[in-house]
Formats: C-alpha cells, sequence, structure tokens
C-alpha cells in the first residue's frame, strides 16, 4: 500500500478550473518537487490535502485512509504537516509556544484537566514542554525559545516554522516554497537542512518551489503543472530538457 | 515560596476585606465599591479572553451577565423565599449559605449555554459581522427578559436582598463581600490557567493566525467554543454576584452600556493582559465613584479618557504584557514561571 496516494483531484473556484486530474503516489521516503508558473495551482494542491479546501472530484488518502471531509487539524493529527508561502508562524508568541501549540493535534488532557491542573495535565505538560525544546536543540533554534516569533530573522523564521511542522512527527511533508525570500547563502543551508530532516525524521517530502536551483539540486522526482494541469513528470534531467515546460515558462515561439 | 506570594497577597487582602466589612469599619457604601470591583474584575477579564487573547471583538459581554443574574435570582428567590411569583420557600432559607455557590455556578453554565448562540456563528464569521452578532445577543437577552412577564419584566425582578439576609441571620458574616471575591479570584485563577495551558494557548494562535493554527493541529472550532462558554460563563456568574449585591435587578442594567462598561475595562488594562484587566477594573470602578458628583458629565469624561488612551496609547495601560513584564523588579516578589520575553 503506497503512503500517499492522489487520485484524480480536481478543484474548481466557480466556474475557473483551478487543479484538473492531479494523480500522485508516494512509497515512503521521496523527495519529490511540485513546479510551475505562477498561479498553475500548486498551492491549491496543497490547501485541498491539507483540508483548507475540499476537492470538487478526486480523493486523497494517507496510509490508505481516505481525508475526504476532514478539518485540517484531523489531517495533521494523520501525518500530514506543511509550511506555508509566506511565514505563518503566530508572531506574538515566543518560539517556544510556536512550537508548542502545535502538540494541539494529540492532547492528551481537556479542558477540566486544565483548569484542575490534574496530574494528567502536569504530565502532558511537562511532555510537550521537553519535546518542543528537543525539537528546538535538534533545529539549533536553542537559544531562541524564549524570542517573540516576529523578531526573528527571516530565515530562522523558516527554520521555525519547519520545527514546528516537525513536531507533529509528520508522514509527509509539505513545504510551499521554503526559500522564498531567502538569500543564496541562505537557499544553500536550506538545501542542506532539507536533506538531513529528512534522513533524521525519516520523512517523505513534498515540496513547492519557484527557485529552480534548489529544486534540481535536491528533488529525485519533479512534476510540472500549468494551468492546473499536469504537463510533465520525471528527473530533473529529463524535466529540464522537457518542451512543454520550458513553453510553459517562457513561452511558445512564434514561428 | 515566591510563587505564593500572589496568593498570600490575595489571601491578605481577602482577609482584609472581609474583616473590616465583618467588624463595621467600612460604610456599607466602601463595601458596596469594593464588591463592585470585584464583580467587574470578572467582567473585564472574562471579556480579555475573547477580546484580548482570541482577539474577536465581543461586545454584548452584558448578555451573559444578564443571563447569569436572571436565573440565579430566580432560583435564590424561588428556593429560599416566600414571594408573590413562586408561592412559598421550597427549602429552609438557611440553606442558601450552602446552596449560594452552587447556584451561582449553575446559572454560570446557563450563560455559557448562552454563549453557544456567539460561539457557533464564530466558526464561520470573525471581525466585524461577529460582533454585530454578539450586539445582537445582547439585545435579544435583553429584549426577551423585557417580555416575560411573570419575573417583571422591565419592571426588574426583586427578593434577592431576603435570600441574603437569610443567610446573614444564619451567621452574621458579610457574605456578599466573601462570595464576590471568591469568585473574583476564582476568575483569575481559571483565565490564567487556561491561557497558559497548552490547549487554552490555542486560542491565542487563532488571535495571531487562525489559518495557520486550525492546519498546525488546533481544533479551531472546539477551542472558540471553550473560550466563549468560559468567558460568557464567567461574566453570567459576575450577573449572579451583582443581582445579589444589589438586591434587584432589571434588563436596563444589561444594556450595551454595561457591555460597554467591559469593553473599556478590557482596552484599558491592555488586551491580552489578565493583570492589567484587573488594575483596570479596580481603577475604573474606583473613577466611576470618584466622577459620580458629576454626574451626567460622567458620562462626556470617562468616554473622552477612553478617546485620549486610544490616542496615546492604543495598546492599553499593559497591552499583551503582565505587569511582573512592565515591571521586572516585581519578580522578586512574585515569582511566574513565565519568563519575561527579551525584545531583541
Amino acid at each position: 500500500m503506497p503512503l500517499f496516494e492522489i487520485r484524480g483531484l480536481t478543484h474548481f473556484f466557480g466556474g475557473l478550473k483551478a487543479v484538473s486530474d492531479f494523480n500522485l503516489t508516494f512509497e515512503g521516503g521521496e523527495l519529490t518537487g511540485l513546479i510551475g508558473p505562477n498561479g498553475a495551482g500548486k498551492t491549491t494542491i496543497f490547501n485541498l490535502v491539507c483540508g483548507v479546501y475540499h476537492p470538487t472530484h478526486g480523493e486523497v488518502k494517507i496510509g490508505g485512509q481516505n481525508l475526504a471531509g476532514l478539518f485540517p487539524h484531523q489531517v495533521t493529527a494523520m501525518g500530514i504537516a506543511r509550511t506555508f508561502q509566506n511565514i505563518r508562524l503566530w508572531p506574538e508568541m515566543t518560539v517556544l509556544d510556536n512550537i508548542r501549540v502545535a502538540h494541539n493535534y494529540k492532547l492528551s488532557y481537556g479542558f477540566l484537566d486544565a483548569m484542575f491542573q490534574t496530574f494528567r495535565y502536569r504530565t502532558a505538560e511537562n511532555g510537550i514542554d521537553q519535546k518542543a525544546r528537543e525539537v528546538l536543540e535538534i533545529m539549533g533554534l536553542r537559544d531562541y525559545g524564549e524570542e517573540l516569533a516576529k523578531n526573528l530573522p527571516y530565515g530562522l523564521q523558516r527554520k521555525v516554522e519547519i520545527a514546528r511542522a516537525l513536531v507533529i512527527r509528520p508522514k509527509l511533508l509539505l513545504l510551499d516554497e521554503p526559500s522564498a525570500g531567502m538569500n543564496l547563502g541562505e537557499k544553500e543551508a536550506l538545501i542542506g537542512l532539507i536533506r538531513w530532516i529528512r534522513k533524521e525524521f525519516n520523512l517523505t517530502i513534498w515540496l513547492i518551489e519557484h527557485e529552480m536551483r534548489v529544486v534540481m539540486n535536491l528533488c529525485e522526482k519533479i512534476q510540472v503543472l500549468d494551468f492546473g494541469e499536469t504537463i510533465a513528470r520525471g528527473t530533473p534531467e529529463e524535466i529540464q530538457g522537457n518542451l512543454r515546460v520550458v513553453e510553459a515558462y517562457l513561452g511558445k515561439e512564434i514561428d | 515560596m515566591k510563587q505564593y506570594s500572589l496568593t498570600l497577597l490575595a489571601a491578605l487582602f481577602f482577609a482584609l476585606a472581609v474583616g473590616l466589612s465583618w467588624a463595621g469599619a467600612l460604610s456599607s457604601y466602601s463595601q458596596l465599591v469594593l464588591m463592585f470591583v470585584a464583580v467587574n474584575i470578572m467582567m473585564s477579564s472574562s471579556l480579555n479572553l475573547i477580546n484580548g487573547y482570541m482577539g474577536e471583538f465581543s461586545c454584548g459581554h452584558a448578555g451573559f451577565m444578564a443571563v447569569g443574574a436572571y436565573i440565579t435570582s430566580l432560583l435564590t428567590v424561588w428556593f429560599f423565599t416566600t414571594g408573590s411569583v413562586f408561592g412559598p420557600n421550597l427549602l429552609p432559607p438557611a440553606w442558601a449559605t450552602v446552596l449560594f455557590p452552587f447556584i451561582l455556578l449553575f446559572g454560570g453554565l446557563i450563560a455559557a449555554l448562552v454563549g453557544l448562540l456567539v460561539a457557533i456563528p464564530s466558526f464561520r464569521t470573525r471581525g466585524d459581522y461577529l460582533a454585530i452578532i454578539t450586539l445582537a445577543v445582547n439585545y435579544i437577552v435583553k429584549s426577551a427578559i423585557e417580555n416575560i412577564q411573570p419575573i417583571g419584566g422591565a419592571r426588574g425582578f426583586m427578593g434577592m436582598g431576603r435570600v441574603v439576609n437569610g443567610m446573614q441571620e444564619v451567621v452574621d458574616i458579610p457574605w456578599m463581600m466573601i462570595w464576590t471575591w471568591i469568585f473574583a479570584f476564582l476568575t483569575i485563577l481559571l483565565i490564567k490557567r487556561f491561557v497558559s495551558s497548552t490547549y487554552g494557548k490555542g486560542i491565542i494562535a487563532i488571535r495571531e493566525d487562525e489559518i495557520a493554527a486550525e492546519i498546525m493541529g488546533v481544533n479551531t472550532r472546539r477551542a472558540k467554543m471553550i473560550a466563549f462558554m468560559l468567558s460568557s460563563g464567567l461574566a453570567g456568574m459576575a450577573g449572579g454576584l451583582f443581582a445579589h449585591i444589589l438586591g434587584y435587578i432589571n434588563p436596563g442594567s444589561f444594556t450595551i452600556m454595561k457591555s460597554t462598561e467591559a469593553l473599556v475595562m478590557v482596552y484599558l488594562g491592555g488586551m491580552g493582559s489578565l493583570s492589567g484587566s484587573v488594575l483596570s477594573a479596580v481603577l475604573f470602578t474606583l473613577m466611576l465613584e470618584v466622577l459620580r458628583p458629576l454626574q451626567l458629565y460622567k458620562w462626556v469624561v470617562v468616554p473622552l479618557i477612553l478617546v485620549l488612551l486610544m490616542l496615546f496609547r492604543t495598546e492599553g495601560l499593559l497591552g499583551h504584557r503582565e505587569l511582573t513584564d512592565v515591571f521586572p523588579r516585581l519578580k522578586r516578589f512574585f515569582g511566574s514561571r513565565e519568563k519575561v520575553h527579551a525584545a531583541v
């Protein structure tokens, strides 16, 4: 059984076909890229997977279980975590709290436990605190734990966002343009980081990326989207030589 | 030791307030003001949960107060007094001493259920639209009470004074002073516990970025429901206490004006600051009393203060910070496990 499967995913926004018959299978352990010109429907696909939108047709399965009709937080609990194109940390919360709150996906205590600070509450909170600090330690963010998220430099905010996603112990990690807004040095570091977390956490990673240097360097397979349709898929070399992809990005030559 | 100093201070204050009232050292007017301070602390800190911590704009807080006030008053009067509305008392009046806090909790519970009227629309709506819904709920509650004639309608409802007197006949201590401050401290404690738990921090994440909160595993619907119910439940209990302090309530006490007072206190103290809410409830209640000689002009001066506040200090006295963040030296005396956020 494949780890993750999308079959015939189609989505309309009103009369606009944003995604059309999208298919994808991950056996587990892949690092795959999703590219395409602006407005091709890449982020829409991520949103469909996460439960932000519900697809018009088609199905998304993780570990054989259908995600249809689930709320985003339920999808998260199934083992899909993501980062966002524009960083979406909780800016006025500390880095540590950003990480802690992500533990809400499976909380072992309820409202009354919190009100009475029961034993169950205290053990759970201690566990969360410890895990949050561990993740920060692993990601090299230990010194920033008490800092407000908004005060961190851009590159570190990305890192915190990835750390927050890792807390969920995802099987599948979706990265939406992780290198957006980074300079060359930061991009190099990011490539290293993604390779490292993939090995460390045994992840399957699916990423949207505009920066060809990052995609071609990182991904083993690439799928290209244009106007919601898959126009090519293959290894980075195959994609680079694909005429339709070049046309989608640069336009057709007029004879 | 340090983390108990705040509890100790609260206990000292409580003992002093109750002791002085009991000994007759405080005039009944000062006692009344002191009790209103407690009720206002409950109102402002419970509203802060929604407007400050969750970042919604609820402007119908008095509606929940009204529900709690009426439910508890009806129950105590029905149970413990003989009157024209409910006939002879069901239970011996002396039992009120023991049952009063439970009736208060029950009133809070019903107010929490009415809070669902706001919580459920909040799943799909936010900001201005939700504000209008909260306003509507305030009016619905007020108009509903006005039109239920058996409980007095617009004329109001009374008899709670006899309940309190009945309690005092059993043991002559300042019962209402005791209960208002116990419940005020309880409110502070519960809200503090809620917003410092990972569970409750979910609502802060909703304020900061709702979509990210939902995608990163926060059950936003449940979080909103819990927050609205906790907030309106506490307001309901504040209402129950308010009714028993005054001995008389009418729907006119729970208009948008009352909601506005709660809003003013939240914004004066600072959104998302619990100590700010407490501080501003104290300041605001005292200010209203000090300005009482101005009579009608009070309602010119108070809003003017709010206008000035919004112009010169938008974030309130302590916006998003606690007293210990503003005056770090307090930490030496009042320990807290939360650390200060060092600014870069």
